[in-house]
């Protein structure tokens, strides 16, 4: 069936289709359509679930990690400031190795106060452990938070679904409705590793030493070290999880979606413009623009964010001359997040003499800023025209900027 | 209340067991292994970074053998409401969710989060003890660190405030049961805590522990010192049920016998206190002399 309803709606049926048993939010735009259908649909009896009306996102994000730690299937959303305000949690729960998925409706961060569409948000705490998967469109919301509940209790690690604020929380497109038998047979009911139980009395998250230490029956127990490594070395194999989990929903829902990136017109292309979110969308219209004259240029959308799949990534793009990096967020001081990573990933990616393909990076949109195509457009030819001018490479440039 | 526990019909069941990492003489120490037995075997339990989390052992090895989830400081009672939903999601019926929080995790950074649980009625019981000051990171001072006591960051004059009064801030939130209790008298918190788990809602109970490193005394002191604190006036023993406020235990008796130890006793056994001078140990006397004299009046008829 296909409805037609805002992103944010598009989550909440998302998360009631896959049976969340708890969720608690702290409103903050433009999240807060989200959490305030959920609240609907649960005090209406629509929705068979606990929601807990918390009084900061701190709490929002530690009642997760309480209900998961109990063994539920739990969710939470933010947006800005308020993911921000939880960022201790996010470590926390993903350090205690807890399956909850949280919608970030992404939003610029004070200061000063802003309460438009950038990627600040997310971006800044993509080191906290989690896996960061990137939306494009409000049918890749519904499936994705879906399919983020399987991921997350495949391989007990938090999953962040971000999406842009506005551009797709509060626009209506259509989009197909899963089927509820068919989420429950891609989607069973949670097992957890280990509930909360006074049968099982187990001290959870106690205080870890540097070094492994024996336990009382002479096994020798993971340091902090381990437990620290056990989760790199997760999150690097669900790279391979996630990809499995996209190729089992389009099997059941019969939707084909990238699970690290989607590549548009890339296939010949020279130049690849390089985006997430929505904003990969709108440079499809730039490349096209580009490609009626004649230059072959194609766009790849990053999905899956962290883990990043570097090789992935650097097989769709090293065989081009250039890339060209779009970001909605900043490492001050440096560049672009997404683009030095997938700087990062293509020097692993150097094999015999071939050259790297120069990378471009603008940084645009900050802050709701708007992104005319006509300016994508401009960019996109003035980075295949100066190619790998050392002057262009070396300089992170900002569009749109009227200063 | 039904019979008052005595030391021969105290259950035997351990969930502490010997050998744990509080300082000789802790008055945390006595008031979790009896708190424990109080709150029994069906329990879950949610204990943010303080001396308790030390208490507990380092992992792999545990102190304790009751279930438990160690949190952020200031999320205790956030994660206590998620277990609690989760709880009831799942249908898993007659389990008992106990915070047991310092009086810094409680007083001051966990506050924001225990009002908003108290707020939405959670059914937990919120434990405090209250050492009176940060402890586990060396003994600074806390909101409910009293006025004069010499700690790490009020090093010379001693903290300058009174001290914050937590179970007055969690009756305003109009829960069901607020009591305090203390160290020196483990029974009186015994059966506080079992009354707790019959009733309905948020329960706080706030336990005066006596700190001997933190507060400067001889651990053989404890109970002595959790004693004079009651019997002095400055720590007073009561329940506020529904809304309504009875002193309880030792207090309560010592409102017909109408004998307050003078309060100079409890300041002149701890060194924390050495900094205090004649005028305010006057001070304090005066204060607990105005509000023994209500008690007096109010409650010399009550039986
Ligand atoms: C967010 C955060 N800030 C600071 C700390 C450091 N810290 C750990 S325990 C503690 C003091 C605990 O004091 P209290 O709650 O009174 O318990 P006590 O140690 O006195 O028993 C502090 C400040 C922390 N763990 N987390
Ligand atoms: S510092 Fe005080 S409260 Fe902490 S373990 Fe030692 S005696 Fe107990």
């Amino acid at each position: 069936m296909q409805i037609i309803e805002s992103g944010n709606v598009a989550a909440a049926l998302g998360v009631k289709l896959a049976r969340a048993q708890v969720i608690a939010a702290f409103p903050i735009t433009p999240q807060t359509p989200l959490t305030e259908k959920l609240s609907e649909l649960i005090e209406s009896g629509e929705m068979k679930a606990e929601y807990i009306p918390v009084e900061s996102e701190h709490s929002a994000l530690s009642v997760c990690i309480g209900a998961a730690t109990a063994g539920a299937r739990t969710f939470t959303a933010t947006s800005a400031n308020g993911l921000l305000y939880m960022h201790e949690q996010l470590h926390w729960a993903a350090g205690a190795r807890l399956p909850i998925v949280m919608c970030v409706v992404n939003r610029g961060v004070g200061a000063p106060w802003n309460v438009w569409n950038d990627h600040q948000d997310s971006i800044s705490q993509r080191d906290t452990g989690w896996i960061q998967i990137y939306v494009n469109d409000h049918q890749q919301i519904i499936d994705t938070v879906i399919k983020a509940f399987c991921i997350a209790e495949k391989v007990n690690i938090p999953v962040m679904v971000c999406y842009d604020g506005y551009i797709l929380s509060h626009t209506y497109m259509p989009f197909y409705l899963p089927d509820q038998e068919l989420v429950d047979c891609f989607l069973p009911p949670h097992k957890s590793v280990y509930a909360l139980d006074p049968e099982d009395p187990r001290n959870i998250n106690t205080v870890t030493l540097p070094e492994a230490r024996v336990n009382v029956h002479g096994v020798l127990a993971h340091g902090y070290m381990e437990l620290r490594y056990l989760l790199q070395e997760d999150l690097r194999k669900s790279i391979h999880t996630i990809a499995e989990v996209e190729e089992r929903y389009s099997e059941v829902f019969n939707r084909e979606g990238g699970a690290y990136l989607e590549e548009y017109r890339c296939r010949d292309a020279s130049y690849i413009a390089v985006s997430m979110g929505s904003l990969s969308f709108q440079l499809r219209v730039a490349v096209d623009a580009l490609r009626e004259k004649g230059i072959r240029i194609g766009v790849a959308g990053v999905r899956l964010y962290r883990p990043f799949p570097d090789k992935a990534i650097s097989n769709a793009l090293s065989h081009a001359n250039g890339i060209i990096v779009f970001e909605k967020g900043m490492s001050y001081g440096y560049m672009g997040p997404l683009a030095s990573d997938i700087k990062s990933a293509l020097y692993g990616n150097v094999n015999g003499n071939r050259k790297l393909p120069f990378v471009h990076n603008y940084i645009l949109g900050l802050g709701g800023r708007n992104i005319r195509t006509r300016d994508l457009i401009d960019a996109l030819r003035n980075s295949c025209k100066e190619g790998e001018s050392t002057h262009m490479s070396d300089t992170l440039k900002w569009s749109g900027l009227k200063i | 209340m039904t019979a008052k526990t005595t030391i021969l019909n105290l259950p035997e069941e351990e969930f502490v067991h010997p050998g744990s990492r509080a300082c000789a003489g802790c008055g945390l120490g006595i008031a979790y292994r009896i708190g424990l037995k109080a709150l029994g075997k069906n329990t879950i339990l949610v204990v943010p970074p303080s001396c308790l989390t030390v208490l507990q052992g380092l992992y792999p090895i545990a102190t304790t053998k009751m279930a438990c989830i160690n949190v952020t400081f200031a999320s205790t009672a956030s994660v206590a409401s998620g277990v609690l939903a989760a709880l009831r999601a799942m249908g898993r019926k007659g389990i008992t969710v106990a915070c047991w929080a310092g009086d810094g995790g409680t007083s001051d950074i966990g506050i924001q989060a225990l009002s908003g649980a108290a707020e939405r009625l959670e059914d937990f019981i919120y434990i405090c003890y209250d050492n009176e000051g940060y402890m586990n990171t060396g003994t600074q001072r806390s909101g409910t660190t009293p006025f004069g006591a010499i700690t790490t960051n009020t090093p010379i004059l001693g903290k300058q405030q009174p001290k914050k009064d937590v179970p007055a801030i969690l009756a305003a939130h109009g829960i069901p049961y607020v009591a305090t209790s203390s160290a020196g008298y483990p029974l009186d918190l015994y059966d506080k805590i079992r009354k707790a788990k019959t009733i309905r809602g948020t329960k706080y109970i706030h336990i005066l522990t006596p700190c001997p490193s933190g507060w400067g005394f001889q651990p053989k002191d404890t109970a002595k010192i959790g004693r004079l604190a009651v019997e002095t006036g400055l720590f007073d023993l009561y329940e506020i049920e529904d809304g309504k406020f009875r002193l309880t235990g030792r207090s309560r008796s010592m409102v017909k016998k109408r004998e307050l130890v003078p309060v100079k006793e409890y300041f002149m056994l701890q060194s924390r206190f050495q900094s205090i001078s004649d005028d305010y140990i006057e001070r304090f006397q005066k204060e607990i002399n105005d509000r023994w004299k209500r008690y007096y009046n109010e409650f010399s008829q009550v039986s």
